[in-house]
């Protein structure tokens, strides 16, 4: 039941939100749904046992019997982690539009929280359609965030993020269907049995693929990412890049790659094309953005390039003492940079957040020495800058250094532009932070009237800080967690790979 | 226990210094001084147990562990890490008391504090680290606190850009070296020093491909190591950080950039010897590189008149030094010169600030002089300093780099003969600027006002008409100090180090070599080496062109204009990096940002439904008008759509 509950409970508090109307209670009731969801999810952690195969928290009913559709929740270390995650991520979101957000504010709050609930459904399905259904679900939510509550652009974002998700979805239905008519099921267990042909593989996983491609978003399928960033509140920032991003991936990994591993197999080249695009061309567009905001999506893009290359390496991985344990610290990898990825771009959206809210710009150009007037807020900055490039003992560091070692077993030219990122990461970042957080300050500058950040957003970043660090120092209890889903995968990889 | 506090101590100090003591400086240099000086103290007695005894292990957790791969956070040492951190700990904490001093009045004292204390901690768990995962974490740690003292003054855009200059260019070097940890972990399965040189041999026999060379893994993987020790220590042709880093405080231009951080590439070399022996390839790489930063970035120190600057030229020479002795295989010996120079150095640069200090942030020598009488300390400290640079018989660069000139005489790499020569050739530069600062600092006479020259940007106005004078003892003290193993520590660590005798069994030594003899014995052979007369006549050709002939040099600059030229544009590699480089990277962003991105993804992919765009904006314009209800409304809607429209296809 502690699936449901966390896919529910949020979305009951969001439904009772609505009904407040604009009350003033809103906010607090907000928190407290949120906080208990945290809770919720803290229990699913404690009570997962990583060391065992296949699901746990198993709730099985039937649901539309003539559909062979069933209601089917069940998660594995990879989802345990994605739905603490999320549920971590909400508070933080929720909180900084505590006052930036003057109008239907109970309905933004409510938003979020049943944003929250349909995200944590998403990974806890194990039935495709309902998988379906809760994935496009995730974006209603999304679209009023940044269609209300969003900036002057924001019906050229909205429509754009529509454009790219709904074509990649479309395609992911006829997949759906077809594997519905090829099984007579729903069932990812049952799917995963199908004996589908190689090319019948294929097809399947470009499906999903389109997808999946677009929420990561992976090149050439990435451009509604900055707009709709620039355009969306902070709140909503947040959540599409700690959360919403990942579901891209982590669709990979519980459909795609499981239900066409041959499909899989014969695309893992093409994907890891990509992903080096991602890393190398998007890590160079990065440097040139003028709006801080753009930057860190775009930087987002460049650090999804590890998720996707760490997760189809095991296909292409041949060389050295052990291949097989080298893909799996691969995986490992890449599943590691997506939470890690949810922290360090939570809270760089969260500065930037930060910024926005005094001085009601993101232009680059319109700040410098930041820290003269925010020092405690320009510490924070470097920090989470630096974990953005993955300097060692943050979060950062872990995914890309695991994907790295992964990727030198494949091919030493694949590594090497991997680890260009550690050139072109540090260059936008830290310009970045060369051009906001330093430089003098001349009297009168707009930015000397900053004042440093208050209670709740030192709290803010600060749970987003002691994450990042705690990963960093120590991310063996993670990797731990997620150990079932790395081996899974690189046996599926295998048995392809024969 | 009492290693683990080695690196702990400093880290505990300076989160206190970095939170609470931000606002009291001197809670801030208490904690911090007292807890580096309870390091070395703690330090100096677990070197000495382990110094020709067994080496200690202290486990602490494991980092990560998949599927057999242990990545181990943990501290290991032996002779090799126990002298690096008695070296690090001994100049720390001297920088730190020098500090207190130097950095009087600062508003940032306590942050500086926080930052030189970290950074101690951070190059204590870089040379205590017995894996692969933990150097490269205490070697992008020395990066982190590089880059903010460098950019310290950070309303400086000079500060700033070298902070940033030097992370960048050092990141440029971790690549590499990052690539070469992935090369030994692929072929010998695991990342942990032991583990790996245990299967060297077999890493040399086996072939690898790279972009259609072929070579061994060994060879690459060292290659690829050494890149990273290029950029941390600064050799060509990535040493254009290094002179920029001068921008930071003087205090860490000592500990950081002269004494202990740019020695982590040399270190990390000595450490993996047993896989850079086995690769001649390699070593000849790593010696030729090692000569030519020698040779080249001294005679650009010869041109400058920055005093920090000639320094800084003074320290990319050397460590082109310690990286030549490294090619040569006579690891041990490059840590000799290495320990030397952290004491030599660092003296030199906190003498340097003492100077600074006095003549009110003044750093241009030109407008020095005839400060012996002035500042009797500081000048015999110098000269101390000087002295053993330039390699003096008696003093310890003496035994050092005429052990490293030995080496390579006797290394039988292709391109020694040549290596031995420039190197040779290189003491004679040493002496010439060496001692061309101390002329022109400490002789002559004072040239402060002079005319038709503006106040320093650091200037402090009204201060000026003060004549210099004698630092305070919290600055002058540390001179002292450190004058003391500048001229002793070449005698004293002759056998330990020249020898090898700490480092048996730790790096690849060469036992029974002929220069296997005491240390008198060593200084008296010493005198008929061309070396130390080379080294003379460099400091008297600076006594003839700055003391006795002080027109000379303006002359000759007139003179030799291109060659001057050459000199003071380091042969082309700023502008190549800084204008060049960097200038193609921006406009290669933005080509790909405004005419791919912009250009060819949205114009063909999504402008092609611009038209269908409009409409469907006009739609979510009147949706846009209703209440959430709406929204949630439609949801539904659509839901049930799809679920009746399912179960009808699926019949």
């Amino acid at each position: 039941m502690l699936l449901s509950a966390l896919l529910w409970w949020p979305i009951l508090g969001g439904v009772v939100m609505l009904l407040m109307g604009e009350r003033s209670m809103g906010r607090p009731v907000a928190v407290a749904v949120a906080a208990l969801e945290l809770v919720l999810a803290l229990l699913l952690v404690a009570g997962f046992e990583p060391g065992r195969s296949g699901y746990q928290f198993m709730e099985h009913i039937g649901w539309l019997p003539m559909l062979h559709a069933d209601y089917v929740l069940g998660v594995d270390g990879l989802a345990v982690a994605m739905i603490f995650l999320t549920s971590l991520i909400t508070l933080p979101a929720l909180l900084c539009g505590w006052d930036a957000i003057t109008q239907r504010r109970n309905q933004y709050m409510a938003a979020f929280l049943m944003m929250t609930g349909i995200m944590n459904g998403v990974f806890a399905a194990l039935d495709g359609l309902l998988f379906y259904l809760l994935w496009e679900a995730t974006l209603l939510p999304m679209f009023m965030i940044v269609g209300i509550w969003g900036g002057p652009r924001r019906v050229y974002a909205t429509l754009k993020f529509f454009l790219f998700t709904f074509l990649g979805s479309v395609l992911m239905l006829v997949a759906v269907a077809y594997l519905r008519l090829n099984t007579g099921s729903f069932d990812l267990m049952a799917w995963q049995e199908a004996a589908l042909t190689r090319q019948q593989q294929i097809w399947i996983f470009l499906a999903f693929l389109a997808a999946f491609a677009v929420k990561i978003p992976m090149i050439p399928v990435h451009t509604w990412l900055p707009d709709a960033h620039v355009e969306a509140p902070t709140g909503g920032s947040v959540i599409l890049a700690a959360i919403m991003l990942k579901l891209g991936g982590y669709g990979l990994v519980r459909w795609a790659l499981p239900v066409a591993p041959a499909g899989a197999a014969a695309m893992a080249e093409a994907v890891i094309v990509l992903s080096l695009l991602a890393i190398v061309y998007v890590g160079f567009v990065a440097l040139m953005q003028l709006d801080m905001k753009k930057l860190v999506a775009y930087s987002s893009i460049a650090h999804m390039g590890f998720v996707t290359l760490g997760l189809f390496l095991p296909f292409v991985l041949a060389r050295g003492a052990d291949p097989l344990a080298q893909s799996t610290v691969a995986v490992q990898g890449a599943m590691v940079q997506m939470i890690s990825h949810g922290f360090i771009s939570a809270a760089l959206f969260l500065c930037v957040g930060v910024l926005y809210d005094r001085l009601h710009t993101r232009e680059i150009a319109a700040y410098g020495g930041v820290v003269n007037a925010m020092p405690v807020f320009g510490a924070l900055f470097v920090f989470f800058a630096m974990a953005n490039c993955g300097l060692p003992g943050t979060s950062g560091f872990v995914g890309e250094l695991l994907v790295i070692l992964g990727a030198m077993g494949a091919n030493t030219g694949i590594a090497a532009l991997a680890a260009l990122t550690l050139i072109l990461g540090a260059s936008y970042s830290l310009w970045l932070v060369k051009r906001v957080v330093f430089g003098a300050l001349p009297d009168g500058h707009p930015v000397a009237g900053l004042v440093d950040i208050n209670r709740r957003e030192a709290a803010l970043l600060g749970v987003m800080g002691v994450a990042v660090l705690v990963v960093g120092l120590w991310p063996q209890p993670l990797i731990h967690l997620m150990s079932g889903t790395a081996q899974q995968l690189v046996l599926t990889a295998q048995m392809v790979r024969g | 226990m009492m290693l683990s506090l080695v690196p702990l101590l400093p880290l505990l100090a300076a989160i206190v210094a970095g939170t609470v003591g931000l606002k009291r400086p001197a809670l801030a240099h208490t904690v911090t001084s007292g807890a580096v000086g309870f390091a070395m103290v703690a330090a100096l007695i677990v070197s000495a147990r382990v110094i020709g005894g067994e080496p200690m292990q202290v486990s602490w957790y494991d980092w990560a562990f998949i599927q057999g791969y242990t990545m181990h956070v943990g501290l290991w040492l032996d002779g090799l890490s126990a002298l690096m951190i008695s070296v690090v700990t001994f100049v720390s904490f001297l920088v730190h008391i020098y500090a207190i001093g130097y950095m009087k009045g600062d508003p940032g004292y306590g942050r500086f504090f926080a930052y030189i204390s970290f950074f101690t901690f951070g190059m204590l768990m870089l040379v205590l680290a017995d894996g692969f995962v933990q150097l490269f974490f205490g070697w992008e740690a020395v990066g982190l606190a590089s880059y903010l003292l460098i950019g310290f003054w950070y309303t400086r855009p000079s500060a700033t850009a070298a902070g940033l200059k030097a992370f960048l260019v050092n990141r440029v070097g971790d690549m590499g070296f990052l690539l070469g940890i992935a090369m030994l972990f692929t072929y010998a399965g695991s990342l942990r020093y032991s583990e790996v040189f245990a299967r060297a041999a077999m890493l040399a026999e086996t072939s690898v491909g790279f972009w259609g060379m072929h070579g061994s893994v060994l060879t690459l993987s060292c290659l690829l190591l050494f890149v990273g020790a290029m950029g941390k220590s600064a050799q060509l042709p990535l040493q254009v950080w290094l002179p920029d880093s001068m921008e930071g405080p003087t205090p860490i231009s000592a500990l950081i950039h002269a004494a202990t951080m740019v020695t982590a590439g040399i270190f990390m070399v000595a450490r993996l010897s047993p896989l850079f022996e086995l690769s001649p390839v390699a070593l000849t790489v790593v010696l030729l590189i090692g000569t030519l930063t020698a040779f080249l970035m001294g005679l650009v120190g010869v041109v400058q008149t920055d005093i920090k600057r000639v320094i800084a030229y003074s320290t990319l020479s050397q460590l082109g030094y310690m990286t030549a002795a490294l090619g040569a295989s006579a690891y041990s010996v490059a840590i000799f010169h290495l320990a030397t120079h952290a004491f030599f150095k660092a003296l030199l640069f906190l003498a340097a600030g003492s100077v600074i200090m006095a003549m009110h942030h003044e750093q241009d020598m030109r407008r020095m002089g005839g400060l012996r009488r002035l500042m009797p300390i500081t000048f015999w400290t110098s000269l101390c300093g000087a002295l053993a640079l330039i390699g003096f018989p008696g003093f310890s660069g003496f035994f050092s780099k005429d052990a490293i000139l030995e080496a390579v005489a006797e290394s039988h790499l292709p391109g020694a003969g040549f290596a031995w020569l420039l190197l040779l050739l290189s003491v004679f530069v040493t002496g010439l600027y060496t001692f061309r600062l101390i002329f022109m600092v400490f002789f002559g006479e004072l040239r402060q006002q002079d005319p038709g020259k503006d106040h320093h940007e650091h200037g402090d106005h009204g201060i000026h008409h003060h004549a210099p004078s004698e630092s305070p003892m919290v600055v002058w003290l540390p001179l002292v100090v450190l004058a003391i193993p500048s001229v002793l520590a070449g005698f004293l660590l002759w056998r330990p180090l020249g020898l090898g005798e700490w480092l048996r069994g730790v790096v690849v030594t060469h036992e029974g070599s002929e220069h296997a003899q005491g240390a008198v014995a060593f200084a008296l052979h010493g005198l008929w080496s061309p070396a130390i007369y080379l080294a003379m006549a460099g400091a008297a050709a600076a006594w003839y062109a700055y003391v006795a002939n002080p027109s000379l040099p303006e002359r000759l600059r007139q003179r030799m204009m291109g060659v001057w030229r050459i000199l003071i544009n380091q042969y082309g590699f700023e502008a190549l990096y800084s204008r060049y480089a960097t200038a193609a990277a921006r406009g290669l962003g933005l080509v790909l940002w405004r005419v791919v991105d912009a250009g060819v993804v949205d114009g063909l992919v999504v402008g092609g439904t611009v038209g269908t765009m409009g409409r469907m904006g006009r739609l979510l314009k009147r949706l846009q008008s209703g209440y959430l209800y709406h929204y949630a409304f439609a949801m539904i809607v659509a839901v049930v759509l799809l679920v009746t429209w399912l179960d009808w296809g699926g019949r």
